[in-house]
């Protein structure tokens, strides 16, 4: 029987964070609690956050579930994860620009050059370029999870257009507007300046040719999109358009978007699409939602793409293993924050491994994403791990693997009351002439009894996540 | 502003003002059934409805006789019936999420709340969703969309935009009602000046809240004359046509003045404003009331076809 740290409770007594929400929880009354369940999800019905799940059918206006207990951090906590995740954003960063440059990681031997050059996600029309402020991955992404008070590990970075951050704010807008009292006895840090933090960010790397207050705009793959809500939502709080495909062409050099008065010049594309339909002529030939002519511009410097074409080579599973690598040979410093043991079924020696020990291991695709394409080992039935056998043996180079991970729990309301369940964390790293993270992220809260996986598509809600102040 | 976004907005108005002329068009429809002897009967009544919202083709081939319980059907929850008010609510929620960047809180508010409450309609019985809770509704969520709008939204470009879609589809909606009256409902030209006559006109008016403004303005009988002034020609009457031409005039010199330069479309505007205010009653009447209104409902299209190439379409230089 694997123990699990809770987050709340340890050896019996309530861990420092959480002491006032000791109090909190116990002056509630079962009743009041489904009064403020319900009137969360009314809130958010009202603001329109919700969320489509492709091909899954079902309502289309699906909320995603909200969890109203908080996840606690202490400031001290806090700060060594904040300068975990700018050292790997740093080096996530470096090697990008490395490997589109000379590629000295790879000549120094310290990673595979068939992992990084016949890689998918490898952009060949972005070779020899180098990005404003040589920043690629302007968004990162880090998904944490912990297993001790002291034991973070990182699950997977996301260099390319990480979600989920509107549901960061909306949470805490709710939290606060339903439970003012509790933010006035806990000191607990804001994260309200996220989007003006994005918006400079975005701002600092606008190209050379920009020569004015550079013009920012949100491209969405559009309203059927099911993070339309986020890209709508952030553009308004930047204070920016948010832009389709078909709004912007591509003439003398530059990127116009059309307006009620005319084209307007635009700087800074923050693109919410994958880099695969940003432009037709230069990716595939079928995609409707880019612009034709883009990467021309992009290349010649007249527009930023934000985060820059090809920034998904660092953040593919199997590279993933490298990135402690790449803190010690670009940083020069030793990783804060360590990665899950992974084993790589490409190697023979990990396949092996794995393949013997399939049952008591999660077992990944390396490109997937949301939940999906993966196993549990230890939660699935002899029959399904056997079936998963056959597709690794089939292609190993498309699978990782690692060991099932003791997931921390944070106490949340359920049917019966208040009971442990499995969070993740996913903080956003904001790189541009600076590297700025705000105190917080999006906890993810496995809602189910005893399962581990927090993704949305699979059953997972959405927690505020608190950081103390000192 | 994005024209893609001032084209949505303008839609989101176009809608609302269609969804609330089809639940006008549906009371008129109630009441004229209630009484007997107007002309041919119930069916003829409720077929002139259809042929009035330009819906009567698609009802035919989907349930053919014009039955009362299939038309409200129809013309308030068909998603097949792209008039239909649900379709109308339904497409201007949809346009209102896409440029939610565009509208305040309280207007996504009122549009959202008019869809979730739609969506509860749709799953409540027919049997005990009366033709008049539904009318009344949907005149309600029109009214508390427009006051959203009308109380919080910034002045700008976006605001002007949503009213020339308000004015452009009203005067369309008005023009057409008027039709219906002459061309439909009064087919032979014996009837005119008879009892049917005066109700008919009376039930116009009552379709577009102006019963009591009428008499107010007017006094005394009813004629087709003094009806006729006050809808087309009357500023006073907020659906009449010049009011409608006057707003979209309004709205485009605003447009101009805001982005310093004037297009086709504030000269077109201005021309048909001008047009009406020189016309007289009289003058209607000698053209023929069908034939000037077919002639309007032709000069507002255009004028809707050249504010989109000016400005929504996305090619203006």
């Amino acid at each position: 029987m694997t123990t699990y740290f809770n987050e709340m409770y340890q050896d019996g007594a309530v861990r420092a964070p959480y002491a006032r929400l000791n109090g909190w929880t116990n002056a509630m009354p079962a009743e009041l609690r489904q009064m403020k369940q319900a009137e969360a999800e009314a809130l958010f019905r009202r603001i329109g956050i919700t969320f489509a799940v492709y091909g899954e059918g079902g309502d289309p206006d699906r909320l995603i579930p909200f969890d109203m207990f908080p996840r606690v951090f202490t400031a001290a906590e806090w700060s060594r994860l904040e300068r975990g995740i700018k050292q790997r954003a740093r080096a996530l960063n470096a090697f990008l620009v490395d490997v589109y440059a000379r590629g000295e990681i790879v000549r120094a031997g310290r990673i595979p050059a068939r992992l990084v050059y016949q890689n998918e996600a490898y952009e060949k029309a972005v070779v020899g370029f180098r990005p404003p402020k040589g920043v690629y991955s302007h968004i990162v992404g880090i998904d944490l999870v912990r297993t001790g008070p002291d034991d973070f590990f990182v699950l997977e970075d996301n260099c390319r257009t990480p979600s989920g951050v509107s549901y960061m704010l909306e949470n805490r807008e709710i939290m606060m507007r339903m439970f003012p009292d509790l933010f006035r006895e806990n000191r607990i840090q804001p994260v309200d300046s996220y989007p003006e933090i994005l918006r400079r960010t975005l701002a600092s790397v606008a190209p050379l040719k920009c020569d004015r207050e550079p013009t920012v705009v949100i491209l969405t793959p559009g309203h059927f999109n099911s993070a339309y809500y986020e890209h709508s939502f952030l553009a308004d709080l930047m204070g920016v358009e948010l832009v389709e495909g078909q709004d912007l062409f591509v003439e003398g050099g530059f990127v116009w978007m059309r307006t009620t008065e005319g084209p307007k010049k635009v700087d800074v594309i923050y693109r919410r699409i994958d880099d695969a339909f940003l432009d037709p002529l230069c990716f595939r030939p079928d995609s409707m939602l880019g612009v034709p002519g883009l990467m021309d511009v992009y290349r010649s410097g007249g527009v930023t793409i934000c985060s820059a074409p090809g920034a998904g080579v660092a953040d593919d599973k199997a590279v993933y293993t490298y990135v402690p690598d790449m803190v010690r040979f670009y940083l020069g410093e030793e990783p804060i924050l360590q990665n899950v043991p992974t084993w790589l079924c490409g190697r023979a020696d990990d396949l092996k491994y794995v393949l013997e020990n399939l049952a008591e291991l999660v077992v990944k695709e390396v490109h997937g994403s949301g939940g999906y394409g993966m196993l549990v080992g230890p939660r699935s039935t002899a029959d399904q791990v056997e079936a998963f056998r056959h597709r690794i043996e089939a292609d190993p180079e498309n699978y990782i693997a690692q060991p099932t991970l003791a997931l921390s729990t944070v106490p949340a309301f359920v049917d019966q009351g208040i009971a442990p369940r499995h969070v993740d964390l996913r903080p956003y790293c904001l790189v541009g002439e600076r590297i700025e993270l705000v105190p917080g992220g999006l906890t993810r809260v496995a809602l189910k009894e005893g399962s581990l996986v927090v993704n949305s598509s699979q059953g997972g809600g959405v927690k505020d996540t608190w950081v103390l102040a000192e | 502003m994005l024209s893609r976004t001032a084209d949505n907005l303008y839609w989101i108005a176009r809608y609302l003002e269609r969804a609330e002329t089809m639940a006008r068009l549906l009371e008129v429809g109630s009441r004229i059934a209630l009484l007997p002897g107007s002309g041919q009967g119930f069916r003829n009544e409720w077929d002139s409805l259809l042929q009035a919202s330009g819906t009567a083709d698609g009802f035919a081939r989907k349930y053919g006789d014009p039955v009362q319980r299939n038309i409200e059907s129809y013309l308030f929850f068909d998603h097949d019936n792209p008039s239909s008010v649900a379709s109308c609510l339904t497409r201007a929620r949809e346009n209102a999420r896409i440029v939610r960047t565009a509208l305040t809180t309280q207007v996504w508010d009122a549009l959202n709340t008019a869809f979730q409450e739609l969506r509860q309609l749709e799953r409540t019985p027919r049997s005990q969703a009366e033709l008049a809770r539904l009318t009344d509704w949907t005149m309600r969520t029109a009214a508390l969309v427009r006051g959203a709008i009308d109380a919080t939204l910034l002045r700008n470009d976006g605001w002007d935009f949503l009213h020339l879609g308000y004015h452009l589809e009203r005067a369309d909606n008005t023009a057409r009602l008027m039709d219906v009256k002459y061309y439909v409902l009064l087919p032979r030209a014996d009837f005119v000046g008879s009892g049917v006559d005066n109700y008919q006109w009376t039930t116009l008016l009552r379709a577009m809240s102006a019963h009591r403004a009428f008499h107010w303005a007017y006094g005394g009988e009813v004629t087709a004359a003094k009806i006729a002034h006050f809808l087309i020609l009357n500023p006073q009457c907020p659906r009449s046509l010049i009011s409608c031409a006057q707003g979209v005039t309004g709205h485009l010199d605003r447009l101009a003045r805001g982005y310093d330069r004037s297009t086709a479309a504030q000269h077109q505007a201005r021309a048909l404003l001008g047009r009406l205010a020189d016309t007289e009653v009289d003058e209607i009447f000698d053209e023929g009331m069908h034939d000037f209104l077919t002639r309007f409902i032709g000069e507002i299209a255009a004028l809707g076809a050249t504010v989109h190439e000016s400005y929504l379409s996305g090619d203006a230089r």
